[in-house]
């Protein structure tokens, strides 16, 4: 295993998927001669190509249409998007086409394409650049969605979602580009899309969190252990599929839980992860599910008031006790 | 809660009274939404009727084996302390010419005689609730004439607990009405039914001071100095509750048949000692080849590895194995993944680490869950043979005797001593027949007589 950041796990995943199989390719802005906006891309035009590593002039939705085509016809293309919030102009290409053609033809056409770049609030990036895109695409079936948390799940889940024939969208965060964790050098080293993960384990209450939430929550979860409250963290991992077994099976263990998630709350992460809690393991609560959510506005420029729209780990711990019934609440 | 009151439902167009032919219910049961409270009798077939309301079924008004008019009311269902006079004391609703109701033979409820009587309905009192809430009769020890204890506001309101202290206080018998909720608004939660259970605070987070009980006598010191002391009602540790919870919902509801065989393990015997002597190798155990054996059968066999669901039947093409290990408080099933992938060796390392794990309830949430079929061994315990219940969506648990020396017979009806081993599988006789169970455990039999089989 070698320690690497999540960014070098990404262009591993990459690099060794184009060596291993010669219809995938990467199309997008500056992905080539400029070596990726986030520099995800680096070193790939050189060592494959420029058939192989596509730049695009800024025209989202013309390059996911000539990505979604290529797979049509048996390319695996891999779109980069400089940033998801980019993807709302790719919106048709993404939800009318990859997403129905395998439906729509009869299974005659798939669709095994990957479009991929950083979602999430960063720093500063208000209102336009800061939007967790992922509530954009669950909500579509024929879409898979992947938000991966560590090094290791980067890799995993982007060589899975490469192999996937259906199509990912797979939304990579910003402020976890420089986080450093092991990473499996196995070219063969996958991680199933569909798998959540149990990050840390817990007696008293299961907080669900991915990505820069999930860092909040593991934060929270060392101070309320001081406070003699053991909590239990899942990371999906993959949002849609959604493992539900595995987080119905901490809810059973733990009869409390907390959805932590950085986007608005409204029809959010949490809101269907609250209904398929109750739905399920209704008689396993002792108290109602609670939400930790990002506040209903844009995101602010000013630094304090994104601070203030952004969930954080005071919040979860707040949140945590009340359903622990905890400090008299 | 609301009273509900039941009344002969119309059953087809022309059907103007109908005829209780028989109540599954009896006056004091408990019933929800959606049992069966009786069968009907209508002019054309005899229909289960179902409750729309829940609570106890307080008073039946037309006896099994009478008439009543479509829209007669003919039973009510309320709160165990609601007063349901006004409802009961209405006209009853036989049809004309039926006889005075008798008191209905096949009730057994506990219910007091004076409550059978329409015509002199009486304020509930505390103990009928109370009694009710007891543990079954067949405790035959909760006194009619109990006390009534302090009740906190009962008087037909909706307790606040949660979903889960609901669940607990309901397997446990306590009686949510006379807990104070510790919760927002006086909501009832898991750490005060459990407080009540165990008749002392328990805070559910140990560094989180627990709001103050109410004040309890302490329990008596030791039961066995006090003869006054006949019984003692110990409160279901929370396994014990989800085995009392699960078993019956396979039991009843699964059509269990049962399929034994005797299984010669002279050489599997054998091959164990040789195996356990090589340095280095784990250390098998007979279970160990009841386990690789069980799973290279059921890939042979994928009808006895699937799960009834209703419409269809799961065919697994994966060998997932459910190793029941006792504990002290219950039984636990952790799941050997890909059994039928993984050596002897293998299965004998993992099965060991679950059950270690098990014991020491250091099991994670999916290593409880997702089994294929499942293994209950209870030879250590020198039982020969036994039979086991089903742990759904499973299809089939085969239950595991101790390996005995016994005198057998060969052949040539010459004596020796050889090693035998009973096995019985219980089967949902909805995903498969005898024949195939038989099958199966013919070749699970099979492969522990040729046990060089299962190292290959």
């Amino acid at each position: 295993m070698a320690v690497m950041t999540y960014r070098e796990a990404l262009n591993q995943a990459l690099r060794e998927e184009l060596r291993r199989d010669e219809r995938v390719f990467v199309i997008g802005e500056e992905v080539g001669l400029y070596d990726g906006a986030y520099k995800v891309t680096q070193g790939l035009l050189k060592e494959f190509g420029a058939k192989r590593i596509v730049d695009t002039p800024i025209a989202e939705s013309g390059f996911t249409g000539v990505g979604i085509g290529a797979a049509m016809v048996g390319l695996r293309p891999v779109v980069e998007m400089m940033t998801f919030n980019f993807a709302l102009v790719a919106l048709d290409q993404i939800v009318n086409a990859a997403a129905k053609l395998s439906y729509m033809s009869g299974g005659q056409f798939n669709v095994p394409i990957v479009i991929r770049g950083p979602g999430g609030p960063a720093h500063q990036l208000a209102a336009q650049h800061s939007q967790s895109m992922e509530v954009y695409f669950y909500h579509v079936p024929g879409l898979k969605v992947v938000r991966p948390s560590t090094p290791a799940d980067a890799k995993g889940l982007l060589k899975s979602a490469i192999r996937d024939d259906n199509p990912v969208v797979f939304i990579e965060s910003e402020t976890l580009y420089g986080i450093k964790g092991e990473v499996p050098d196995d070219p063969d080293f996958t991680i199933p899309l569909g798998q959540a993960v149990v990050r840390r384990e817990g007696r008293d209450v299961t907080v669900i969190a991915y990505t820069g939430m999930l860092y909040r929550a593991l934060e929270a979860a060392e101070a309320l252990e001081k406070e003699g409250i053991s909590v239990e963290i899942v990371d999906p991992r993959t949002l849609r599929p959604m493992d539900v077994p595995t987080i119905i099976g901490s809810v059973r263990k733990t009869h409390r839980v907390v959805v932590a998630e950085a986007g608005a709350g409204f029809a959010g992460m949490g809101s269907e992860i609250s209904a398929f809690i109750t739905e399920q393991a209704f008689d396993d609560l002792d108290a109602p599910v609670e939400r930790v959510t990002g506040a209903n506005a844009p995101m602010p420029y000013a630094k304090n008031l994104e601070r203030a729209k952004t969930p954080s780990k005071e919040k979860i711990m707040a949140a945590v006790r009340r359903v622990c019934y905890a400090n008299g609440s | 809660m609301a009273v509900t009151r039941v009344v002969m439902p119309k059953l087809s167009e022309a059907m103007e009274s109908g005829k209780v032919i028989k109540w599954i219910k009896k006056e004091g049961d408990r019933v929800q939404g959606g049992d069966v409270l009786a069968e009907i009798e209508t002019d054309k077939a005899d229909v289960e009727m179902e409750a729309f309301g829940s609570g106890v079924l307080r008073k039946i008004l037309v006896p099994a084996g009478e008439r009543a008019e479509v829209g007669g009311l003919i039973a009510v269902i309320a709160d165990a302390n609601e007063d349901v006079s006004s409802v009961v004391g209405g006209a009853p609703a036989r049809a004309a010419g039926a006889p005075p109701a008798p008191s209905p033979g096949e009730a057994g409820a506990p219910s007091r005689a004076d409550e059978r009587a329409p015509a002199a309905p009486k304020m509930p009192q505390r103990e009928e609730f109370v009694t009710r809430t007891a543990p079954p009769p067949e405790a035959a020890v909760a006194p009619a004439e109990a006390p009534a204890p302090a009740v906190p506001s009962v008087d037909g309101e909706r307790v606040k607990a949660s979903p889960l202290a609901r669940k607990i206080a309901a397997q446990a018998g306590v009686d949510l009405r006379l807990i104070q909720g510790s919760g927002p608004g006086g909501r009832v939660i898991r750490r005060d039914v459990e407080a009540a259970a165990t008749g002392a605070a328990r805070p559910a987070l140990e560094a989180v001071p627990a709001p103050p009980a109410p004040a309890r006598p302490a329990a008596p010191a030791a039961v066995a100095a006090a003869p006054a002391v006949e019984y003692e009602d110990v409160a279901l540790s929370s396994m014990r509750a989800m085995i009392a919870r699960r078993m019956p919902l396979s039991k009843a509801p699964v059509p269990h048949f049962y399929v034994t065989t005797e299984v010669a393990m002279d050489r599997a015997w054998e091959l164990r000692e040789q195996l356990n002597a090589m340095e280095g190798s784990p250390k098998i155990s007979v279970n160990d080849f009841v386990i690789r054996a069980c799973a290279i059968a059921l890939l042979q066999h994928p009808n006895v590895n699937a799960s009834f669901q209703g419409e269809t039947v799961r065919v697994w093409h994966r060998a997932h194995i459910g190793i029941a290990v006792a504990l002290d408080e219950g039984l636990i099933t952790p799941v050997l993944r890909d059994a039928h992938a993984k050596s002897l060796g293998r299965i004998a390392v993992e099965a060991r680490d679950l059950a270690e794990r098990a014991r020491a309830r250091k099991l994670r949430a999916q290593e409880m869950s997702g089994a294929t079929f499942s293994v209950s061994n209870l030879g250590m315990f020198g039982v020969t043979e036994f039979s086991a219940i089903i742990n759904p969506p499973e299809g089939a648990i085969l239950a595991v005797g101790a390996v005995r020396r016994i005198p057998v017979a060969d052949e040539a009806g010459q004596l020796s001593v050889g090693r035998r081993m009973a096995m019985t599988l219980s089967c949902d006789h909805r995903v498969m027949d005898g024949a195939m169970g038989a099958r199966f455990l013919a070749d699970v039999k099979r492969l522990l007589e040729e046990p060089l089989r299962l190292v290959v």
